[in-house]
């Protein structure tokens, strides 16, 4: 199977960095390919550079609290580019009825604090193998 | 020995502990455990530091009783004031800090009405950036995290009805901090203040934004000097005034350990002291106005011993690097926030519990004002029940438990000043290091701090995981239920605020006059341009003709620059 490729963004103004950092070392831990894009990114630069990177995921961390505008934002932009088919996976402190809104919407999982660095690299396997099961595209060479 | 001062202990004495302790290991101790071995084989602080079983005079090796001395005089170990918590408590400070100003005025009136005796406040991710609120980027994040801060108008209303010359008032903020300091002198001059009664602290450490908080406009040496400028500015015109807190509470939440923690704030604060000197301005004439602010984490005695470790450690650095003259340059004085980042989700109340007990080594340290946070941290910013609980608990500490009667009490501590003695050898043994890497300046663009924070923050997640460190509710003592009677309430913010904030910004830009505006900010870029030139008087007229932050922070971009990290993970 290819290797799981996934850009790990930081967007908004809060600095934060602390959960996005381990996050990105425990999935390169896990065996995958990690593209970080660094702070303070808009929704059109993430959603550009998963494009450009070709990725099975986007992993979107914040703490700015603002969740509830860019996490759909970015949903929105990936479905007008054509990537509406890459999974979006949320992190940071976020209030429990956010989270089930955000998943309704489509982002596939919110990993909240203090989740264990071997869980999420499992758990962004489990959802990339997941999807690219459903999409006939996972067991590639 | 230090200082030419004899040790506490003599070499026979502390050879006679030694003695008597191999006795006791040999003869009780061993007997025990061989009936009962300890519960692990290696006892560790926070800061993975391995600790003894017991601690004896021995431990104190040359220790004279000159590095412990009495409080409110070199080295300061013991604090910065003779009485401490006999004369004064501690500042009690809750941070607030969301929607528009009248807002935010709402809670820090409520605060007052409480018992609260300084306030904090806290701005949102577009003010603390530089941006103006119609900013394209900040959509989503006005007000949210903190208050909406764009013009002058803002800066009034925030303080309608709050006396600034009795009140103290502290603004965490920092690449945009020069601006808001000038809004705040500008308000303070409308109101008919003496400036040199205001007393009040704004942030303003930028070196650890780079290493630590991540909040930066321009690149580091453009911002280094505009700390400078607020520095010089107020040991000119704001006697009371802390223009830089120096600060560690981010290193550390941001994954630096405990010896980080204190060895890079002083990093920093030997950066500026630098600066600052270059500009000739002697030392004592500007240092007995910075501040320093630390966490109050959860290893109990490790966190006492951090804040005397640091003290002395300053004392030593200003008198002995810096030469400075006044007591009030060596002592160091410090605001402490209990951890934020080992707040749970789960089992939400105990959160009390740890704040509580944070809060008691903080003030078991000396600390000279505290914010306990809410209960709540982990799942929004703090209600106002949060936040009462969070004031409630410390006003138990100071009022119910006696522990304010004592300076130091665990001063003499074998255990204490050991501690206390190995975490400031440490921090010499990093300052030694970031000196061979050619400064502060010069280690951050090398990421040095940056990584090691990074490292030890991975670690810690390792250790979560693996069941190491303990996290009550977390790791250990799981409730697979949510337990209805912890439900917390989340603090909503009203969704029309960043639209009436927007609307005000557009409002008062179209009543301005123009042109002032055009011309003062093209004055203030050409200050900028002379490296001697001081911003803050330029600054200061832009503001009060209504220029809004954003407008000034890209007055200066052209010359400046902006700051582009690579980040290290």
């Amino acid at each position: 199977m290819d290797p799981i490729r996934i850009l790990v963004a930081k967007v908004g103004l809060d600095g934060h960095d602390r959960g996005v950092k381990i996050v990105a070392r425990a999935l390169r831990d896990a065996g995958m390919e990690v593209i970080y894009t660094g702070l303070h990114r808009t929704p059109e630069q993430v959603v550009a550079t998963a494009i450009q990177e070709d990725v099975d995921a986007i992993g979107v961390s914040l703490l700015s609290g603002a969740h509830m505008t860019l996490l759909p934002r970015i949903l929105d932009l990936m479905r007008e580019q054509g990537v509406g088919d890459r999974l979006l996976i949320g992190g940071g402190v976020m209030p429990d009825e956010d989270v089930e809104a955000l998943k309704a919407l489509g982002v596939a999982e919110i990993l909240g604090q203090d989740t264990p660095p071997a869980e999420i690299g499992v758990t962004v396997a489990r959802l990339v193998n997941e999807h690219r099961a459903r999409a006939g595209v996972g067991e590639a060479s | 020995m230090t200082d030419g001062q004899l040790p506490l202990f003599d070499d026979d004495q502390r050879a006679a502990i030694s003695a008597e302790e191999a006795a006791w290991e040999a003869g009780e101790l061993a007997a025990f455990l061989a009936r009962q071995p300890e519960q692990r084989d290696e006892y560790l602080t926070r800061a993975r530091r391995p600790v003894r079983r017991v601690y004896t005079p021995a431990d104190l090796g040359e220790t004279a009783f000159a590095d412990i001395g009495f409080p409110g005089r070199y080295p300061y170990t013991r604090g910065p004031y003779p009485t401490m918590y006999r004369g004064r408590n501690w500042t009690m400070r809750q941070i607030a800090g969301f929607g528009q100003a009248h807002e935010t005025n709402a809670r820090f009136r409520y605060l007052i009405e409480q018992g609260q005796t300084g306030l904090s406040v806290d701005f949102d991710m577009p003010t603390l950036m530089g941006l103006d609120s119609d900013d394209p980027r900040c959509l989503g994040e006005v007000g949210r995290e903190g208050v909406a801060v764009d013009v002058i108008d803002d800066m009034r209303e925030l303080f309608d009805g709050i006396d600034l010359e009795t009140i103290s008032v502290s603004m965490t903020i920092n690449p945009s901090a020069w601006i808001l300091l000038a809004m705040y002198v500008a308000v303070a001059e409308e109101r008919g203040c003496d400036l040199d009664r205001l007393s009040g602290t704004i942030q303003n450490d930028i070196l650890k934004e780079y290493i630590a908080q991540k909040e930066w406009i321009y690149p580091i040496r453009p911002s280094l000097r505009i700390v400078r400028d607020t520095i010089v500015w107020s040991a000119r015109h704001l006697a009371r005034y802390n223009p830089v807190n120096i600060s560690g509470y981010h290193i550390s939440e941001a994954g630096g350990d405990t010896v980080a923690e204190i060895a890079f704030t002083l990093a920093n604060a030997v950066a500026y002291v630098e600066e600052v000197t270059a500009t000739g301005l002697p030392v004592d004439e500007f240092a007995p106005r910075l501040s320093f602010f630390f966490v109050s984490q959860a290893d109990f005695f490790e966190e006492v011993a951090k804040f005397r470790a640091v003290r002395r450690a300053y004392a030593r650095i200003m008198k002995e690097r810096f030469g400075a003259q006044k007591p009030e340059s060596m002592r160091l004085r410090f605001h402490a926030q209990t951890a934020a980042a080992s707040l749970t989700r789960a089992q939400p109340m105990n959160n009390i519990v740890r704040t509580a007990l944070q809060a008691l080594a903080a003030v078991l340290g000396g600390a000279q004002s505290l914010h306990t946070n809410g209960l709540d941290e982990a799942y929004s910013i703090p209600t106002e029940f949060a936040m009462k609980m969070a004031l409630r608990t410390q006003q138990i500490i100071a009022h119910e438990t006696n522990v304010t009667n004592v300076v130091d009490p665990l001063g003499g501590s074998w255990y204490v000043e050991t501690l206390t003695n190995e975490l400031e050898a440490e921090v010499f043994r990093i300052l030694d290091h970031v000196d061979s890497l050619g400064g502060t300046v010069r280690a951050i663009e090398q990421g040095y701090f940056q990584q090691a924070q990074a490292d030890y923050a991975y670690d810690v997640a390792l250790r979560k995981a693996s069941g190491e460190d303990v996290v009550v509710g977390v790791n250990r003592f799981v409730e697979t239920e949510a337990d209805p009677a912890q439900a917390v309430e989340t603090h909503r913010l009203d969704p029309e605020s960043e639209r009436r904030q927007v609307e005000r910004l557009r409002a008062v830009r179209a009543a301005r006059d123009q042109t002032v505006v055009d011309r003062l900010l093209k004055e203030l870029t050409e200050a900028a341009r002379d490296p001697a030139e001081n911003l803050m008087p330029a600054t200061i007229a832009a503001v009060k003709a209504q220029a809004s932050m954003g407008e000034i922070v890209n007055a200066l971009r052209d010359v400046f620059g902006t700051y582009v990290e690579t980040p290290v993970f």
